[in-house]
């Protein structure tokens, strides 16, 4: 790709982007939140059209009106979210709206394609039933299914967006094998990400792109963490680690679990007899694959979800119903993963957001009747104290950036002054500086004696934050270690559901 | 290819500008149809506001329509804005008219300070309690209160018309032969009929009156109460109400009952104000609830809005009917009326969507983005 230029209104997404991968190479596509990797890879894959710049195919010049041109010049994707048909068998998702020898009309011959699924499968290790169904699988055995698709597709170049961020360690260190096998048949592999540590583990080059401009292309041997961050951000980076845990014994019990379990959206059992400690101070990391439990733990801890059966305890009172203004008003302030929907309503503005819980009580409302200065007044205070970047406090909390709504909402948060803090993946999807405050913010507030809830699918965070960690798979608590015993094989094994020692 | 994207920021003269760009669009239409058909329509239009609103006693009638639009327009805009879609103004309305009538006639030999007071309450209450059965529905067993509010239209026009028609219920009048015979209501006492307020030669309804205050209160309760601010998180986002600990199934009834009580002061209203008697036929045929929610939309759920776009309705209506005649047919005066309307809502699209011509499929972004004013 030769000086691909593609500007949305107010937004240049690339500038002047050159890049290029080789045949039978892992090139890494690095580059925070909005730099522009998406665009440059919706732009590869005929999506949008650039408005200046060529692209070309093994030397020669392509031009992609639509998806489909992208597909038949040999170039795949794989989603971060998955695109697949839940009810439908893998071997039907992998024919859905692809024409080819197999499919004679309208009728499919199911054993053509699975022979093909098996024999691809066997090649590159990607063990798959053919005739599962997708709904039936983990997330790494669906993602096999997508890069299958790609692959039968007939794709030479496959782009990964984000591919390990709902998988465990070693469903990851399943997907690098992969990619390295397809990349020793001559495939081109290009793995988009913003992860450090994965980048270095599975590529052969890395190009950084930073406000949609290319910063620099080197060899993965010749670099390390430290230089790809500062090319990625544009300054050093330090990421804020906790530094010692407080000596838990002499501290008060915030928050406990006693025998709890719920059931999750469809009836079906989601917790079963969970008991969790956490200490005033202290930040207990709760980690685990995704679907596990980690939802409907924090529901039930912030009362949004009845229990089945059990207690939650906080600072030694059971509670006695299980809703949220009980919760609220027994000091458990929440961060949900839900950003921009629950944690904050969108419409309404910064302002508004910012009193969503405390609109109850005085000084922000009186008999009933709201005052506007007040509130104005508390967000201009929390503004400026949280470092929130809005044009004002009217502005509605959409049109901000995922870290400055964030920060809206810990402003708010922990303003309420709570005893425990229940935060779920709380720096997904922001960029690296905005995740350094977050990060900043709640070891603040352990520091402050808030007892911390950490509920995350990213290992990395919680083994920097938490004090002690535990395992959340299939709804159970499979162990619970301290910080500084952790071993991350040991936390992947656990979290993969393996029996611990 | 011609795509409509939603728009992320609404742009401050949009909202300005497109009502008046929709005028001229009506205009010209209209215009453009007169021509064909006819007519001079700088005569017409000039005919038409001055029925609607400048000859004498225009104003006066125009207020007699206005006064139903107006609180029914208010109880659509008061559910509206917590996204709450009562569709049922229509029979709480009725239900209104049949709590109040009743009161007036049960009352009758009481003063007008007594019986006036009381019909009103008694409108507040049998519309509110009408509404509350589909905001109880929607509330407990997530019933959608679009269909059961309107289904409630129905069986309250045929209770009113039951009450009138196939009973000897107390509403009926039974007194003559003639009333035995062609059944109608009871007329109520003098002392129950509501006073108006005249102004500059323009007699102000109580209705109107009431509706006006309604107004000022609704506005109160969504900017400046507690009230308010969790019926607006709720209408923004159900998970953040929940989320924020506000009871949203009482709220949903509470809201539900506050705007079966606008409509039904407009049924208590059209008995105290204009009618004096239950009339379930004439009642059903002004369909003052449907149209209150066209004259919420117009207002953009603004409750001083909804005063102006009522007033502009009535007059149209108006106008509309003084308008036909030999040489000028019913269905043209439809045919512009719906063309006013039609040119309004379409603008309305306009203010919140945008429309963009793209030379072929896949060369626009789907993702949406910063929006600037790209409609002139």
């Amino acid at each position: 790709m030769r000086g691909i230029t593609k500007r949305f209104p107010g937004v240049l997404a690339n500038d002047q982007v050159d890049f290029e991968a080789l045949p039978g190479e892992v090139h890494a596509l690095l580059g925070e939140n909005g730099a522009g990797k998406s665009t440059l890879s919706n732009i590869l894959t005929g999506l949008y059209r650039p408005d200046e710049g060529e692209m070309l195919l093994y030397g020669k010049p392509a031009t992609f009106h639509a998806p489909r041109d992208a597909i038949d010049a040999g170039v795949g994707m794989v989603h971060q979210h998955f695109r697949l048909a839940a009810s439908f068998t893998v071997a039907e998702n992998l024919v859905l709206g692809h024409r080819d020898a197999a499919d004679r009309g309208l009728l499919l011959e199911p054993r053509v394609v699975e022979g093909r699924i098996a024999e691809l499968s066997r090649r590159y290790r990607m063990p798959v039933n053919p005739r599962a169904r997708i709904w039936q699988l983990s997330v790494g055995e669906q993602q096999r299914v997508e890069i299958l698709k790609v692959l039968y597709r007939g794709a030479r170049i496959l782009i990964l967006d984000e591919p390990t961020s709902q998988l465990t360690p070693q469903e990851a260190d399943d997907l690098f094998q992969t990619l390295r096998l397809m990349a020793a048949e001559q495939r081109t592999i290009i793995f988009i990400s913003h992860k450090l540590e994965e980048v270095m583990a599975v590529s052969n080059r890395v190009t950084v792109l930073r406000r949609g401009k290319v910063i620099g292309t080197v060899m993965t041997g010749d670099t390390n963490t430290r230089e790809l961050a500062r090319m990625m951000v544009g300054r050093d980076v330090v990421f804020t680690q906790k530094k010692q845990g407080p000596a838990q014994a002499e501290r008060q019990v915030a928050l406990e679990l006693r025998q709890v379990s719920a059931t999750g959206d469809l009836g079906t059992p989601a917790l079963h007899n969970v008991n969790l400690t956490v200490h005033a101070g202290e930040i207990v990391g709760v980690a685990g694959v995704a679907g596990n439990g980690q939802h409907e733990l924090a529901e039930v801890v912030t009362g949004m979800r009845r229990r089945t059966s059990g207690q939650v305890i906080v600072t030694g009172r059971p509670a006695r119903g299980s809703n949220p203004l009980e919760a609220i008003r027994r000091g458990i302030a929440y961060v949900p993963d839900d950003r921009l929907g629950t944690g904050v309503a969108p419409s309404l503005s910064v302002a508004e957001n910012l009193v969503l819980k405390a609109f109850r009580r005085p000084p922000i409302s009186t008999q009933g009747f709201l005052h506007p200065r007040r509130i104005r007044a508390n967000a201009v205070e929390l503004m400026r104290r949280f470092n929130i970047a809005a044009s004002s406090p009217q502005t509605p909390a959409r049109q901000l950036s995922g870290g400055n709504i964030q920060k809206v909402l810990l402003a708010r948060e922990l303003s309420s002054h709570p005893r425990v803090l229940v935060a779920c993946s709380p720096t997904s999807g922001l960029d690296v500086g905005a995740t350094d405050t977050v990060r900043g913010l709640l070891l603040e507030a352990a520091r402050d004696g808030v007892g911390i809830l950490l509920i995350s699918e990213d290992l990395d965070e919680i083994l920097a934050l938490a004090d002690r960690i535990a395992v959340l798979y299939g709804g159970r608590i499979t162990g619970i270690v301290e910080r500084q015993h952790a071993e991350v094989e040991q936390l992947g094994l656990m979290m993969a559901g393996a029996a611990t020692k | 290819m011609i795509r409509i994207e939603r728009r992320l920021t609404e742009s401050r003269w949009l909202v300005a500008a497109v009502p008046a760009g929709s005028l001229v669009a009506a205009a010209i239409l209209s215009g453009l149809i007169l021509l064909v058909t006819g007519h001079d329509p700088v005569a017409t239009w000039s005919r038409l506001l001055d029925r609607g609103f400048f000859a004498p006693g225009a104003m006066s009638a125009t207020l007699v329509t206005a006064t139903p639009l107006l609180l029914t327009g208010l109880a659509a805009a008061a559910a509206f804005r917590m996204q709450t879609w009562n569709i049922g103004a229509e029979g709480q309305l009725y239900l209104g008219a049949v709590g109040a009538s009743g009161i007036g006639i049960a009352l009758r030999d009481q003063s007008p300070f007594l019986v006036i007071p009381a019909m009103i309450l008694a409108g507040i209450v049998t519309g509110a309690a009408w509404a509350a059965i589909p905001g109880v529905l929607r509330a407990y067993t997530r019933t959608n209160e679009i269909i059961t509010s309107l289904m409630l239209n129905y069986v309250a026009g045929l209770l009113m018309s039951y009450l009138i028609f196939d009973s000897h219920s107390y509403w009926r009048d039974l007194s003559t032969f003639t009333a035995r015979v062609f059944p109608q209501g009871k007329y109520l006492p003098d002392a129950a009929s509501w006073p108006n307020f005249p102004l500059g030669g323009i007699a102000i309804p109580l209705g109107f009156v009431l509706g006006m205050i309604a107004a000022a209160v609704l506005w109160v309760i969504y900017t400046a109460t507690r009230f308010g601010f969790e019926a607006r998180v709720i209408g923004d986002s159900r998970a953040a109400a929940h989320y924020a600990g506000i009871r949203t199934r009482r709220k949903i009834v509470a809201v539900m009952a506050l705007s079966g009580a606008l409509a039904g002061i407009g049924g208590a209203s059209e008995i105290g104000d204009f009618r004096h008697v239950l009339d379930p036929r004439g009642l059903q045929q002004a369909s003052f609830g449907y149209a209150g929610i066209v004259v919420a939309a117009l207002a953009r759920l603004n409750p001083f809005a909804v005063i102006v776009v009522a007033i502009l309705l009535g007059g149209l209506s108006n106008a509309g009917f003084s308008l036909q005649g030999a040489t000028f047919p019913a269905g043209l005066v439809g045919t512009l009326q719906g063309l006013i309307l039609f040119c309004a809502l379409a603008g309305e699209l306009l203010v919140h969507y945008r429309i963009r011509f793209a030379r072929r499929a896949g060369a626009a972004p789907p993702a949406p983005v910063p929006a600037r004013a790209e409609i002139a």
